[in-house]
Formats: C-alpha cells, structure tokens, sequence
C-alpha cells in the first residue's frame, strides 16, 4: 500500500471564536491533480500553511507523504513545495540568489544546473541577475512558484497562484504544473478561477467555514450537483420568485437537473407573466456546482 | 547544517550589501562621540591612574557599538521579514529553531565586531591602543554580543510594528548601554546610583571589557563574566522557548 501524499485527520484551528479549520479529514493520493476550492476565508490557506507547518493545528493530525508536519517536520517540508498567497520577496537578492539561497535553506549546495531548467522553464532565465526589487508582479509571481520547486517536491502546493495575474502567464503557469504532474508531482491547487480548476484538477475538495463539504472526482462532482442553466433575459422584471439561482443586469438563472425541465420552466415563466427576449442553455459547470453547494 | 549556514551566509550578505548604514554608520556616530566628549572632557576626568580620558572611553564607544548593532541586527532582519512576509522562506524549509537561532545571533554578533573593529581602527588616531588581555577583549565581545543579538531576536518577534520595536530600543537598549559606564567610571556615581548600576547587566559587560585593554576595572573580570554568562544563559533560554513554541512566528 503507498502512502497518501497528503493525509488530514480531523484538523482544528481556532482564531478566538472564528473556527478556521473545523474537523477537516482529506487524502489526496500521489500523482494526483487535486483542487481545493471555497470562498474567501473558507480556511484554503490555513489548512496549507497547517500542512507547510506555518500554523499548529491545535487538534487532529496532518502527514505529508507519511511524515507528520509537527514530529517529523523535517521530512515532511522536504517532501512539500509550497507558493504562498501573498506576494512576498527578499528584496536584498537577486533571482538567481534568491533560489540558490533558498536551495541551501533545503540541505542543497549545488543546485544551478536544476535552477537553470526551473527559471528556463517559467520565462525567467533572462531576469536571473536582476533585483527582486524591479520585477513586475507577474515575474515575482513566477519567482515563487520557482523558490517552491527547488527542492524538487514530490507534493506542490499553489494558493492562488494566478491571482491578479496576466492571460499568457497563467496558461504558461499551467502548462508548467501540468508538466510538473505528468512527471509524478502531486499538486494541490486552490484558485478563485473555477473554469482553471475544471480543466485541471482531477479531484476537487469544497471548504466551507473550516469544513469540508464535496470531495470528490471532478467528474462525479458535476454529474452529481451540477445542473443545466437556463438563462432568460425578461423584457421587464418579474414579481413572483421562481427560484433563480442568479440575478444579474437583467439575466435570470435556473438550475435545471436535466434537459426536459427546460419546458416546465419556460411555462412557469410565462405564467408568471415574463416575457422573455433573450434565452440561452448552458452546460453543466463546476461554478454552478460551486454555487449550489455553498448554498447547501 | 547546509540549512544553518545558508541562513547564517543569507544574514551576514543582507547587512553587508547595505554595509554603509549597518556599519559604516555607527561607526561615524561612534567617532562623533569620542571627539565631542574627548574635547570636553579630556582635562577633566582622569578615571584609572595614568589613563587618560579619550583612552578611557574608546574601549567603553567600541563595546557599546557591538552590543547595540548585535541587537540591532536580528530585530531589524527579523521584523521586516515579518512585515514583508518573507519570513515563510525561512520558516517553509526544514530549518530547526536551534539553528535558526544559532543563525540569527551568529549574524548579529558578525555585524557587532565588523561595527567595533571600525570604531577600533577609526579610533587610532586619537589613542594607542595596546591591550595587555586581548583575549577578555573577545570573549566580552563574543558574550555580550551573543546576548544582545538574542534579545534582537526576541525583540524581533514580538514586535509587530517597527515603532513598537523603536521603543525596546530607545527606551530598554539605549539606557543600559548609555548607563553602563561608557563615558565615565560608576566610582564616580553617588552610591545611590552605583548600586543601581550594578544592576545593569550592560554594566558588566562594559567594564569587562575594558579590562582586556587596561588590565584594570570596577569590578573583577571574572566576575563580571560570570554575569553575563547568567545573562545570556537566561535569554537564550528566553528565546529557544519562545522559537520552539512558534511564538508570534507559527500561528
Ligand atoms: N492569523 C489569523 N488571525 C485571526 N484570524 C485568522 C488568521 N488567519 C486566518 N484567519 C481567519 O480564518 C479564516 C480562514 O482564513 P483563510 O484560511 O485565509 O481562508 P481562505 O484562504 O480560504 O480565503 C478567515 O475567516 C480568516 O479571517
Ligand atoms: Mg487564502
């Protein structure tokens, strides 16, 4: 039997009355693309900085690869690659210092000809001697994600790591991370960018308030909860409520289980006296499975 | 190990890139000092007998600079790691929080003998310096740093903003330091506040070291070792509490 590379049982963390990590339990086995996904302060970024040993939990147990990250932390952070959330750099270093440095934090010396290949690899080679001070967001950005990786860790983890960043950095981002996952790295992935996490993810855990609330291949999850959409644009607001899940600049939305409610829906409407202008069909997506199961 | 003494190469190069205002600096200020108060005071006082004044007072500027630039060093590195967050590069790998500590203080002492050894050199051309005991000249250097860098480091973490550490500083550091005898010989402070003053632990340290340069002093050098052996002793263990806790530093 392998061992998980990440295995959770039954995490608390408590901020005064705010409970952060409400009873969590979660594998996420070797290989594995994972997503995890829930609103702001949902407790995505505690439960990685639990698992990088940045927070203590104060109950229930949390192994990277099989090493506990409070009694065999040593083990567990070489096993771990994390980019952190906020944007944070040393700006008394250059890039290349930056992760050579970095490197001898994790027991390496020698680390430039890997160094070279991560920075070739992000788009970072020719900023290899410049500040970190005088890059762009993006570049910072990617600087992170490389600092994560010079250890070579068999488990990746990104907090939002394309927030606020740029179209061509994110799909080069993502071609990166899915090489990365090809050659056996596990990545653990939390994003606001629901249409990211559908493509990518293979499996997807939605927090809520601390908990964990759907857990389950990305493919169950949208036969499962999500529903078709319809959506109606009305010549004039309605005044009865027909239940739609979303309201916006004149737009209507239902959430339909299958095709054939479409036209119970389409009589409600006009019973309701709503005469529509515009109407689309949507397919199922992990948004609308989002939005119903945080509703639940 | 690779862990420590990368951390210690990374301290060493954040105040060396910058070694015009974390040594350069105190120096300058150091050198102020001990031409206003030579000029003023250079007829007045004679403190040990056929010492003069000035002679006097460069060891006293030279231990003062190490202390308060070895404290300087791990509170400032460590609070503006904090504010800026990248404190997480240091606190994500497997770095122990003995070598950690071990890394910070080491740094902070580094900073306090490059700050003394060019208050040393700069004072050269008002005195002569030849030290009868240099080697209570390095150890009072290497201690007193060490236990001023370990209160950098507690000061560091608890700090939350740089006005709070501002304050340990000003209102706990500099006293000490300015109170310990730098500029003139506890015997000549009423008894009131001679006694006080051998309650300052900066005290010992000061006339410690004076005592590799001159081979005379208010209180015995091994005694005042003993002092600041106890001293730094109890904030190690200060700070190796507070560290293996992840107090302020891991949630
Ligand atoms: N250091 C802290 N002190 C107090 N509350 C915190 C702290 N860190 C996080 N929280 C709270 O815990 C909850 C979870 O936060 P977080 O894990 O950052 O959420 P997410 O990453 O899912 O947006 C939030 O309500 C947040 O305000
Ligand atoms: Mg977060």
């Amino acid at each position: 039997m392998t061992v998980p590379a990440i295995e959770v049982r039954g995490a608390c963390k408590r901020y005064g009355d705010l409970r952060a990590l409400d009873g969590v339990d979660l594998d996420v086995e070797g290989g594995e693309f994972f997503g995890l996904l829930g609103p702001n302060g949902a407790g995505k970024t505690t439960l990685i900085s639990a698992l990088a040993g940045l927070v203590r939990a104060d109950a229930g147990s949390l192994k990277v690869m099989g090493h506990d990250v409070v009694s065999d932390y040593r083990n567990a952070r070489r096993q771990l690659g994390v980019v952190p959330q906020e944007l944070v750099f040393d700006p008394f270093f250059t890039v290349r210092e930056a992760l050579r440095i970095q490197s001898g934090y994790f027991g390496i010396r020698r680390n430039d000809d890997w160094i070279d290949e991560i920075l070739g690899h992000l788009d970072l080679t020719a900023k290899a001697d410049t500040n970190m001070r005088s890059l762009s967001g993006g570049m910072k950005r990617r600087v992170l994600v490389a600092q994560a990786l010079v250890h070579r860790p068999p488990v990746i983890v990104l907090d939002e790591p394309t927030a606020g960043v740029d179209v061509e950095l994110r799909q080069g981002l993502w071609q990166f991370v899915r090489r990365l996952n090809r050659d056996g790295h596990t990545v653990i992935l939390t994003t606001h960018y629901l249409e990211e996490a559908e493509t990518l993810c293979t499996r997807i855990a939605m927090l809520k308030s601390g908990r964990v609330v759907a857990l389950d291949t990305t493919e169950n999850l949208l036969a499962r909860f999500a529903t078709h959409t319809l959506r109606v644009r009305l010549a004039s607001p309605l005044a009865a409520d027909l239940g739609a899940v979303r309201q916006e600049r004149g737009w209507l939305e239902f959430a339909l289980e299958r095709y054939d409610e479409v036209e119970g829906m389409l009589r409600r409407l006009r019973e309701a006296g709503g005469e529509i202008v515009e109407m689309q069909l949507g397919e199922p997506d992990l948004e609308t499975v989002f939005v119903g199961v945080m509703r639940a | 190990m690779t862990g420590f003494s990368t951390l210690l190469y990374k301290e060493v190069l954040r105040f060396w890139k910058v070694s015009f205002q974390t040594v350069g600096a105190p120096v300058l200020t150091a050198v102020l000092y001990l031409m206003i108060f030579s000029h003023v005071l250079e007829e007045h006082v004679e403190v040990f007998a056929g010492v003069s004044y000035t002679s006097f007072l460069v060891p006293g500027l030279i231990m003062m600079s190490v202390l308060q630039n070895a404290f300087a060093n791990s509170s400032s590195s460590l609070i503006q790691s904090k504010i800026t967050g990248n404190l997480v590069f240091v606190l994500l790998p497997p770095i122990s929080y003995r070598e950690f500590y071990a890394a910070y203080v080491l740094a902070s002492v580094l900073r306090g003998l490059f700050v003394g050894l060019g208050v040393g050199v700069a004072a050269l051309p008002f005195v002569e310096l030849s030290p009868p005991a240099p080697l209570w000249i390095l150890v009072f250097a290497l201690t007193g740093g060490a236990m001023l860098g370990s209160l950098g480091v507690v000061a560091g973490i608890w700090a939350e903003k740089f006005d709070q550490l501002a304050g340990f500083q000003n209102f706990l550091i500099m006293p000490l330091t300015m109170l310990s005898g730098v500029f003139y010989s506890i015997r000549s402070l009423p008894e009131f506040w001679q006694a006080i003053s051998h309650f300052n632990p900066f005290f010992y340290m000061i006339d410690g070291f004076r005592y590799g340069f001159f081979g005379q002093s208010d209180v015995s050098p091994w005694a005042s070792l003993g002092v600041v052996v106890v001293c730094l002793a109890l904030v190690a263990g200060l700070t190796l509490n507070m560290l293996s806790r992840g107090y302020k530093l891991r949630g």
